[in-house]
């Protein structure tokens, strides 16, 4: 049965969103409560329809049969039996379910071979920082494969949740630093680009507030490391861009080591998988989005520049050549 | 029997509060309301002792409290409920004057309190603990305005039943109505021992 | 002075806005809740017409964030409570053998203030935006939410709560006080014990979220710093306090609902429910249990492992209580004679629908698990699944059931059939594919998703589905003007019911019971026919009946919070203190003017009685 119902749930959605194809080793082990659970629930669903289908089958009133039912009280036995078997199934159910609690939850400090990050969700995107790095960037969580990685949250702003349904199940961004939480999260043995969501409402771009996940071999993740910390805001061939980029993003964008950091930090901005962390990583959404950021995310906190067209082609040329090379 | 007659001493009930069916349900709601009070309370409690140590900038519990008034306040209120006592006996053995007389008595104290109260309050915002000030100041001033409000509606309350049955002795309508305030000001004074030991006393010592 | 007052017939506006009886209150709570439940309706369709496909530019992101915090609201607070509410009034003080509440006056106050409530949080509407922050309510989302929106939610949920809390008071005191003669506990229906634990829960719920509503306000209007982590304050206490009223609040909707499905299941089966006791005994552990699994609605919240696995057990143990319940209705219909009129389709409807939500909840108790279900649309299935499949499905049964006793009509059976049909189709088809959507990596309380995301074909079934849900309660409303006809004039005991609010003749006299009735055992009416009896034995010779006077009070007392609360909301003093003097004026006229109510005498009444009004 159990073979069953995995395979009834796999295929089900998309492979790098679905909690039912999880990737990591902390969202297989929620996965297999997943299963557990819904096993027995199966179970208990069987029972009870099976009893319903005998009853609505075999004592409906006939016609003509004017004759009152037997006044039954109650069954000590039936009872009895109705109390005891729902609880046999509930402790079941509930001794892995303490198990995997305190499992899958991480203290403050990180273990010896573990990666921390700390994640801090704004209005409407993520931070990532890489405490030991130095490392802050945004929006695409870059990590190597097989790796446990202990995760602190917090919040800049109100609360968010931090979800990456196919390596690890969600936990919250709290405000203030007495609700700081922690977790683990494991980035299983393929590489890939895993979907990531906000799940907690946080205003009126809460739907939009989406990430990634790259999960890069080790290699790959030492060199994006090493260039991230050698990456700067110059570009000899685009002297126009930088010069707008300068005077009018870098007080709140940061690039290299340059910048503010209320906005999300820039660097290696050629790479990345999406624009706001939802469009299509082209020129044309990346125009749409400096002319005017409310329309495609409202609400966010960066203001309309109203830049002249050039301008806008410029930064945008600018900011698309912003690749992380080996140098 | 009309209800609202005044009760001679030969007709008088045992309990002249839950005589009538009215009076037995007044009874019993009354009782529920205060079931229902008492999670009030508690919530408020609950959030001034999880917040009581977050003062900010602001004075600290053991820095601003001054217990001789504290003290004295928790006097009056704790006689004043000892004088309903008095005025209930009264009521219950059917003696209008000498339970009105209590019951101004018990009036008089709770506006005491009350005054004291303000005193402090203002003496409070004098130092530097305004409302909004810090968690600390925000949760103390709601427990403890929660509870002064309380004081204040049993005192207009109590105004109100005593102008209304003045001249109209004990009857089976108002006995139940003065025996309910007397229960609502027992509550009142019962929550402030709690404000007095877990604000006050825990605030001082811890 | 109580006047001997003649036997009148009253209409008319007056008598509604004055009435304390509580079959009218009864009335006015139901089409007060039908008229916000359709509100409600209306917002659900446009958040499923938004989301019919990916990307949808229906609604903006901001009015879809007012459309599910109102629809949530006002479903929870201003549908379900006051139809629940619209029943307890209809039909305990009759099951019980009374001829009102404890406290007919104050009956009226619950139902004005509730009504206001609901206006108040529905003229946010036409004043600047409607609350956007969930009927969660979250801090700083909510405290730091712009407009004056969250204002309405907080002030309509406190003078809303206000009426609901004493509306529980006067139900435990009428249960405890008001029961006619040999009417035990034990021997009281179902429904009235599933009423009497549901004002229980009321009462001990929401003072909790008063207080919680005071804190928002305050935060909101003086700057106060409970929720704000820059001067101490903490964004938790709110998750607390909310959920430590919230759980409850599931359960205060619930349990009447379970009471009515009892009365369904057993009647139509003709037979007495099966295991009685237990059924009682399960009722009271669920309301119990139910403030010891708030937790569970914060797994995410990092409140760490132990707090967490104290609760997932918990939460695991009410299960077993409701188990009781399921399987004691399967037995209640096992060897009965089951007659599939509407009321019992929407009970049957209703078991196994209740049941998938109820194991979903389960699933849902698991912390580990919970990471991936919490806030995804699996939620958003599972609590459609109990509050939908389960609350509304046992209303319906209800108001097909106790539809004569109130309007002295029997709804058409043929449309009822349709609208059970069209919506319990409709109904799953909604909510069946949000698990999936929800396991498949959909977060709630978003208004859009973005296509390529394998996210697009179940969304749209559930569209469709919800159009369904709307068609048949499009037929729910041409059933109900279509009884308006006297073809449709109930006969003398409609259903063979068992109860004593099937004693009485229709209509129901004004004063319920020319006798208070002597109750012999368990289903008091039953027993009486099945010793050949027409009639409830009287416990008392024919008399005078007291009544109370009919009050404009509890009217003007709710509008002065209403005043008052725009008066908080514009921060004008004088608007707050014109509309508190109203409500203290009418409080203290309350307080001064003797109201002893009148008498019917005791010849009309033999009169009645002998023309078969009573």
């Amino acid at each position: 049965m159990f073979a069953m119902l995995a395979l009834l749930l796999m295929g089900c959605g998309d492979p790098t969103l679905s909690t039912l194809l999880p990737q990591g080793e902390v969202a297989k082990s929620q996965y297999s409560l997943m299963v557990l659970s819904l096993a027995i629930m199966i179970f208990v669903l069987l029972v009870v329809f099976i009893i319903y289908a005998i009853v609505l089958v075999r004592f409906r009133q006939k016609k003509g049969d004017d004759s009152i039912p037997e006044q039954v009280e109650g069954s000590h036995t039936l009872e009895i039996l109705w109390t005891a078997i729902p609880i046999v199934l509930l402790i079941i159910l509930a001794v892995p379910t303490v198990i995997h609690t305190f499992n899958v939850s991480a203290k403050e400090k990180a273990g010896k071979n573990e990666l921390s990050i700390k994640v801090t969700g704004h209005q409407y995107w993520w931070q990532f920082e890489y405490p030991k790095d130095e490392i802050a960037t945004a929006q695409e969580l870059v990590l190597p494969v097989n790796t446990k990685v202990h995760v602190e949250l917090t919040s800049a702003d109100l609360i968010h949740s931090f979800w990456v349904p196919s390596l690890a199940g969600k936990t919250d961004t709290n405000p203030g630093d007495h609700n700081k939480n922690y977790m683990w999260l494991d980035t299983g043995s393929k590489t890939g680009v895993y979907k990531g969501k906000c799940a907690e409402l946080c205003g009126a771009s809460h739907a939009l507030m989406d990430f990634k996940v790259k999960v890069v071999s080790k290699e790959d993740y030492e060199a994006w490391k090493t260039n991230f910390k050698s990456a700067t805001a110059k570009s000899a061939d685009q002297a126009q861009g930088q010069e707008v980029f300068k005077k009018n993003c870098l007080s709140c964008h940061a690039i290299g080591k340059e910048g503010g950091s209320t906005g999300p930090n820039l660097t290696g901005f050629g790479d990345k998988e999406k624009i706001a962390g939802i469009l299509d990583h082209n020129k044309d959404n990346l125009k749409k989005w400096i002319r005017d950021p409310q329309k495609i995310k409202p609400g966010n906190n960066m203001p309309k520049l109203n830049l002249q067209d050039d301008d806008i082609e410029a930064v945008a040329d600018y900011l698309l050549k912003m690749k992380l090379e080996n140098k | 029997m009309e209800t609202n007659q005044r009760l001679t001493d030969d007709h008088f009930p045992e309990n002249p509060e839950k005589a009538t069916l009215d009076g037995k349900n007044k009874f019993l709601g009354f009782w529920l309301f205060l079931g229902g009070e008492t999670v009030l309370f508690a919530t408020l409690f609950a959030v001034y002792i999880g917040l009581r140590d977050n003062h900010m900038d602001g004075p600290s519990a053991k820095e601003l409290f001054q217990l001789p008034t504290v003290f004295l306040a928790t006097m009056l209120l704790l006689t004043s409920s000892l004088t309903s006592v008095y005025a209930v006996l009264a009521l219950k053995q059917n003696k209008v004057k000498s339970m009105i007389g209590w019951f101004l008595v018990t009036l008089l104290l709770g506006l005491g309190f009350l005054g004291l109260e303000v005193y402090e309050f203002i003496e409070y915002v004098h130092e530097g603990h305004t409302f909004t000030k810090s968690a600390f100041s925000s949760s103390f001033y709601t427990l403890v305005g929660f509870h002064g409000g309380h004081v204040l509606f049993g005192c207009l309350w109590l105004v109100t039943l005593l102008l209304r049955n003045w001249n109209r002795g004990i009857t089976l309508t108002n006995a139940p109505k003065y025996y309910l305030f007397a229960l609502y000001w027992h509550f009142v004074d019962v929550v402030w021992v709690f404000i007095f030991t877990v604000v006050y006393l825990m605030g001082k010592v811890g | 002075m109580s006047t001997l007052a003649s036997h009148s017939k009253k209409s008319g506006l007056m008598d509604w806005l004055t009435t304390v009886d509580h079959k009218k209150i009864g009335i006015l709570y139901l089409v007060a809740g039908g008229l916000f439940f359709i509100i409600g309706g209306i917002e659900a369709m446009f958040m499923r017409i938004q989301l019919f496909k990916p990307e949808n530019d229906f609604v903006s992101a901001d009015m879809f964030n007012q459309l599910l915090t109102m629809h949530g609201t006002t479903m929870i607070f201003f549908a379900a409570m006051p139809l629940i509410f619209a029943f307890m009034n209809a039909v305990v003080p009759l099951q019980i053998g009374a001829r009102d509440v404890a406290f007919p006056f104050v009956n009226a106050l619950g139902f004005w203030l509730f009504f206001f409530g609901g206006v108040m949080l529905n003229a946010s509407w036409l004043l600047g935006g409607a609350p956007d922050a969930g009927w969660t309510g979250y801090a700083p989302l909510s405290t730091t939410s712009l407009g004056s929106g969250v204002d309405f939610y907080v002030l309509g949920l406190q003078i809303s709560g206000a009426g609901t809390l004493i509306g529980g008071i006067n139900f435990l005191v009428t249960i405890i006080n008001m029961r006619a003669p040999g009417m035990s506990f034990m021997r009281m229906p179902l429904f009235t014990w599933t009423s009497f634990v549901t004002s229980g829960l009321i009462l001990f719920a929401f003072p909790p979220l008063t207080i919680g509503l005071f804190m928002l306000m305050f935060e909101r209007v003086f700057d106060a710093n409970f929720f704000n982590p820059d001067n101490g304050g903490n964004i938790l206490i709110w998750e607390h306090i909310f959920w430590i009223f919230g759980h409850p609040e599931v359960y205060i909707l619930i349990l009447p609902s379970f009471g009515a499905i009892s009365e369904v299941v057993s009647t139509f089966s003709k037979k007495r429910l099966f295991g009685y006791s237990a059924m009682v005994f399960a009722t009271v552990l669920i309301g119990f249990l139910g403030f010891m699994v708030w937790v569970h609605h914060m797994f995410t919240a990092g409140l760490g492992p132990i707090a967490n696995s104290i609760f997932a057990v918990a939460t695991m143990a009410i299960a077993v209580p409701t188990g009781v319940k399921i399987f004691n209705w399967l037995f209640t219909m096992w060897g009965g004679k089951i007659v599939f009129s509407t009321a019992m389709l929407w009970a049957v409807g209703f078991i196994p629908t209740f049941v998938m939500g109820g194991v979903t909840g389960v699933m849902l108790a698991i912390p580990s698990a919970d990471y991936q279900f919490h806030d995804s649309y699996f939620v958003v299935a599972h609590f459609h699944y109990v509050i939908v499949g389960g609350v509304v499905l046992g209303l319906f049964a209800g108001l097909y059931y106790w539809y004569p006793r109130m309007f002295n009509r029997v709804l058409n059976e043929t449309l009822g059939k349709i609208h059970f049909w069209t919506f319990f189709i409709g109904f799953h088809l909604t909510f069946f594919p949000q698990h999936f959507l929800g396991l498949m990596g959909m977060p709630r309380r978003v208004f859009t998703y973005l296509s390529g995301q394998d996210l697009d074909d179940l969304n749209l079934i559930s569209t469709v589905g919800a159009l369904l849900m709307a068609v048949g309660t499009i037929v729910l409303f041409i059933n109900v003007i279509i009884s308006t006809s006297k073809k449709y004039a109930p006969s003398e005991d409609p259903w063979n019911g068992r109860t004593l609010e099937w004693a009485i003749p229709f209509p129901t006299p004004e004063y319920n019971f020319a006798q208070t009735p002597l109750v012999r055992g368990l289903d008091p009416f039953w027993l009486e026919k099945m010793a050949g009896n027409k009639k409830m034995t009287p416990a008392e010779p024919v008399g005078d009946i007291h009544m109370p006077n009919g009050s404009i009070l509890p009217l003007f007392m709710s509008i002065g919070l209403f005043v008052a609360a725009f008066g908080a909301i514009y921060k004008s003093i004088l608007v707050g203190v014109i509309g508190l003097a109203i409500t203290f004026l009418c409080m203290f006229l309350r307080s001064v003017i003797d109201d002893h109510g009148y008498h019917i005498h005791k010849k009309e009444v033999e009169e009645d009685m002998k023309e078969g009004r009573s």
